[in-house]
């Protein structure tokens, strides 16, 4: 390789690092301040980028005018983000935790919809005049002077923030409320005025970059989720709420993947995770990051979880006797609708365990739920295993790797815990789908139907009935436990806990692993009900289905799990069948659940029920 | 519209034939179970879908198949597999569809097909490219339409031999249909033009290639032909940067499913001369055939067909023949009937195989260009998918048993 392809390389990868850049710092930005997980941060990018197409074609083509519609696009996006924050998040920044990620995944579905249908399905592309296609020659290669320009952004952003958050008023105010928000509003600072700002910059920033995308590809339905996790890692790397860090791990980002691909081509599909996952098991809060303050009304919140009043029995039991004697009155289709949905509701109670009374988030949950419907899938085609003992592997193999991989995750918390579930997930994921000879990479692991004697579709749901009902219950049970309660105080205060002798590693690498087998399970229950297995049980789809389904129902008791898994399934399968616009209806229903019941529904139908009882 | 009046005429043949099940069954449509990806591949599948509600229109405009009309129930499976599992459920045992239709994702085909096997119910894929579908995952009672991507490889490499090309790298998305891509391609070509080299490979993620160190990677070997199997919003970032950083100045490039307009027209001004592409060359077509269904479709959108069109249109064609040639919708006459059947498609007529359920339409090979400011395909010919496939020995040792 000689000097001038590795000095061509590394100006791509510099410019690659400032489009990078340019999202995460929003994003950063926004979560620093007002701990939201913005998930709805790629489609504030992609509605830069619609809108930037929008304004850029009807403005000359010069760099100036260039300029301004890119500017433009940015000020169209921030008042999109404004919009966004005035009308829903800022109605449930009291909710708990992780909730408003819940609202914004719902704005990322509505946004999708109302993309295709006010732009249209095909990609759109700008044409390029001649500045944006010209080139600098350096040592006999050529480097777009687009990249060039893009390479100083970078750093003129960061600056310009920088100067922004030390140099003005409402800066240190930023810096103020990222280091401890309550401090700053109980010194009387308006925080909704604050919050609002900040996310119209977040969403200005996104905006931009979209913007900026265009000249080198173009406006599409995919580039939302495209760089959405991209953006995450980097911020996560970088340490959330730093915004050098966030350049730093942009810079890191870029770099390896420009000479990452040259020694490894195959190395895309996982290598900004690999990246992640070093960098957390190394540095648990991130290259700049510090340890994020608790907020400080998190504990008012807690109460004692105590098992569920008889009149909830009751209902439970019913529930339960209608499931029994489901299949004698349904038809084939609405059986499959239920057996998916007793499959989420086990998938859903597994993350229930680690996120509810273990307090650790995950985003990667569906690396447990894959690694049981492959090892199932392995033991009927490899191994040619029964469905039973192929049922049983699942559960096992899950919870052998959640034990291995365990012990780095339970170090961490918060939503660094999350990202590194994420980067192992994702890992996970990359390893199943590069397998082929042994995987089939992405076309699968097929025919894997149940055997002789369950192949009715009614003897399956009564089995998968059995077993996900008993799952259920069995972590219920755990949960209330010596080792649930021990566990939720490593939760609630791991200073008290460690120091009444209780091993807080210990007990969290538990509830990991028990969390690992139920989704296990599940998965194996999904390969013989789906006759196949895919990489994309493993995706982040996946994982994020996981979490709605968790934070629908509500994090407080099991109820809120089953009631969200029964809930979310049901709706998603039922828009599906009757509607082309379910990405709209879905993501309504989900931010007007969110507002309706900001405790979940579980929850807040508890709340609601103990009002008329306890006043 | 000689395809109306032969379809008119089969079935009242058919009436003759048969009174007495046309008295049972004459005033209920044959039901087709459709399932594809229409919100996560919108720029493919909508353009389909109006292929296909365009080709029911025609059929029983034109009096149907064996004296009954048809009737598509469509379903969108969300990008997801287990979806499209429930929702095939839903369609056989619900909705009682006669057969299922469709999918784009080649794993979504698959699992289709799989779960045609597992319910015997006939499955004709439409679109999807994995050689799987129909060779080592292949079974009974699964068809499909396209030219596969063995098909796609097969129908460049006498363009690609041409270059006399020593030196080459490719560019193809890292999941099965680019390893496919690339590896008949490797293959194919290197029996034609034996001493080929393969210097380099780039494989960025589907949706996320970072195009501009993937263009300088791809020519710092200095290659003299390069194949690229990107697509999409990948393909549109590849062009330019390649454009801007001379990657395909001097060098012959060989380029799967380029030539298709739902691909080729986001390049616009960018659009590169002479690359070798298999696509449709919705401007440039005059024949009876394909004027017709343009004109028609022009007529009811009120824009020009893309490829997805095609095989919309098509799939109905070739369903509608497969049942009138076994005089049934019985899923086990069916799955053997439709083998040998020939029917008419826009770009060609084409047949099914009984050999492996593929069919022989095939798809058009020429150079892209830019004409008038616009994007399109020069010195193109239609390629029959009939001689972009292996020896029957061959075919049937890939095929399980």
């Amino acid at each position: 390789m000689n000097t001038g392809f590795l000095l061509v390389q590394f100006l791509t990868g510099l410019a690659s690092a400032s489009s990078l850049f340019l999202v995460a710092a929003g994003l950063t930005v926004i979560f620093g301040v007002t701990r939201v997980v913005n998930f709805a941060h790629g489609s504030l990018y992609m509605l830069g980028a619609y809108l930037g197409w929008t304004i850029l074609r009807a403005l000359p083509r010069d760099p100036a005018w260039f300029a301004c519609g890119v500017v433009l696009a940015g000020l169209a996006t921030a008042a999109i983000g404004v919009l966004i924050e005035r009308t829903l998040l800022r109605r449930i920044y009291k909710a708990p935790e992780l909730l408003q990620l819940l609202a914004t995944f719902g704005v990322v579905l509505v946004v999708q919809d109302l993309v295709l249908k006010l732009w249209g399905p095909d990609d759109l592309t700008l044409s390029r005049p001649p500045w944006l296609r010209s080139f600098v020659a350096i040592a006999g290669e050529r480097i777009p002077s687009f990249d060039i320009v893009m390479i100083g952004i970078g750093p003129l952003v960061l600056l310009a923030l920088w100067l922004l958050f030390t140099r003005t008023r409402w800066g240190t105010m930023v810096r103020a409320a990222t280091q401890d928000r309550e401090m700053v509003a109980a010194l009387g600072v308006d925080q909704r005025l604050l919050f609002t700002t900040v996310f119209a910059l977040g969403a200005g920033l996104a905006g931009i970059g979209g913007a900026l995308a265009l000249p080198d590809g173009s406006a599409n339905g995919q580039m939302d989720l495209s760089v959405i996790t991209d953006a995450f890692v980097v911020v996560v790397v970088g340490g959330l709420g730093s915004l050098p860090g966030a350049y730093l791990a942009s810079l890191l980002i870029g770099l390896l993947q420009a000479f990452g691909i040259v020694l490894l081509p195959k190395i895309t599909l996982v290598l900004v995770f690999v990246v992640m996952a070093v960098v957390l098991v190394l540095r648990p809060n991130g290259l700049l990051g510090r340890k994020l303050a608790a907020p400080r009304n998190e504990a008012a919140t807690l109460t004692l979880i105590r098992p569920a009043v008889p009149a909830l029995r009751w209902l439970g039991l019913a529930a339960l006797l209608l499931a029994v004697l489901a299949p004698l009155v349904v038809g084939p289709f609405l059986l499959s609708v239920l057996t998916e949905m007793l499959i989420a509701m086990l998938f859903a109670a597994s993350l229930h365990v680690m996120m509810g009374p273990g307090g650790m988030a995950s985003f990667g949950h569906a690396a447990w739920f894959g690694l049981g419907a492959y090892g199932a899938a392995f033991a009927v085609k490899a191994l040619a295993l029964p469905m039973p003992a192929a049922l049983a592997v699942a559960p096992v193999g899950a919870a052998v790797a959640a034990l291995l991989f365990g012990g780095f995750v339970v170090r961490l918390s918060g939503v660094y815990l999350a990202m590194l579930t994420l980067a192992f997930a994702q890992i996970v994921w990359a390893v199943m789908f590069q397998s082929v000879s042994l995987t089939g990479g992405d076309n699968g692991v097929l025919g894997i139907w149940p055997d002789g004697w369950a192949s009715d579709p009614r003897v399956f749901y009564w089995l998968t009935l059995a077993i996900c009902v008993a799952g259920v219950m069995l972590l219920r049970r755990a949960l209330y436990a010596p080792f649930g309660y021990a566990l939720r105080a490593t939760r609630d205060s791991p200073l008290r806990a460690e120091a009444i002798g209780l091993n807080a590693g210990g007990l969290r690498l538990a509830a990991l692993v028990l969390a690992g087998a139920a989704a296990g399970l599940a998965g194996g229950l999904t390969a013989f009900s789906k006759g196949s297995v895919f990489p994309t049980y493993i995706s982040i789809g996946r994982s994020v289905d996981a979490l709605l389904m968790v934070l629908l129902g509500g994090m407080q008791s099991m109820a809120g799990p089953v009631v969200g898994a029964l809930a979310y399934t049901g709706l998603f399968d039922v828009l599906l069948l009757v509607t082309d616009l379910w990405r709209l209806v879905l993501g309504l229903a989900i931010i007007a659940l969110v507002l309706l019941f900001p405790q979940g529904i579980a929850g807040t139908t508890y709340v609601l029920w103990l009002r008329g009882r306890e006043a | 519209m000689t395809l109306h009046r032969r379809t008119l005429l089969a079935s009242s043949a058919a009436a003759l034939a048969a009174p007495a099940i046309v008295r049972a069954q004459g005033d209920v449509p044959i039901r087709i179970g459709e399932i594809n990806s229409y919100t996560a591949v919108p720029a493919f599948t909508l353009p389909y879908r109006s292929g296909w509600q365009l080709a029911v229109e025609h059929v029983n405009a034109a009096g149907g198949v064996l004296g009954r009309k048809i009737e598509v129930v469509s379903r969108d499976d969300a990008g997801r597999p287990p979806d499209a599992i429930r929702l095939a459920g839903e369609l056989v045992n619900d909705q009682r569809v006669d057969l299922l239709a469709g999918t784009f994702l080649s794993n979504i085909g698959l699992a289709i097909g799989d779960f045609a096997l597992q319910n015997k119910k006939l499955f004709v894929g439409g679109e999807p490219l994995t050689d799987a579908l129909v060779w080592d995952k292949g079974n009974r009672y699964t068809y499909r339409l396209r030219p596969s991507t063995y098909m796609q490889a097969a129908m460049l490499v006498d363009d690609a031999a041409k270059l006399q090309a020593k030196r080459w790298v490719t560019v193809a998305p890292n999941y099965e249909y680019g390893q496919s891509a690339v590896k008949w391609f490797k293959l194919l070509l290197a029996q034609k033009q034996p001493g080929v080299e393969f210097v380099a490979e780039q494989w960025p993620a589907l949706g996320k290639i970072d195009a501009g160190a993937t263009v300088a990677a791809l020519a710092e070997p200095k290659p003299d032909a390069i194949l690229n199997v990107t697509f999409g919003a990948d393909l549109t970032n590849f062009v330019r940067q390649g454009n801007t950083r001379g990657l395909f100045e001097g060098r012959g490039v060989v380029s799967i499913l380029t030539g298709e307009p739902e691909y080729l027209d986001p390049l616009g001004d960018e659009t590169p001369d002479g690359w070798i592409v298999t696509g449709y060359p919705v401007a440039g077509v005059t024949d009876p055939a394909n004027k017709a269904f343009i004109d028609a479709y022009k007529a009811k959108f009120n824009e020009l067909p893309k490829m997805g069109s095609v095989v919309g249109y098509a799939l109905i064609n070739s369903i509608v023949a497969g049942i009138k040639q076994t005089g049934s919708v019985a899923t086990e006459k069916m799955a053997d009937g439709f083998g040998g059947t020939s029917f008419a498609t826009p770009i060609g007529t084409a047949s099914w195989r009984a050999l492996d359920h593929q069919s022989t339409l095939g798809t058009y090979v020429g150079k892209t260009a830019l004409k008038d400011g616009k994007p399109t395909m020069v010195d193109w010919r239609y390629v029959d998918g009939a001689s972009a496939l292996p020896p029957d020995a061959e075919v049937k040792k890939m095929r399980p048993a």
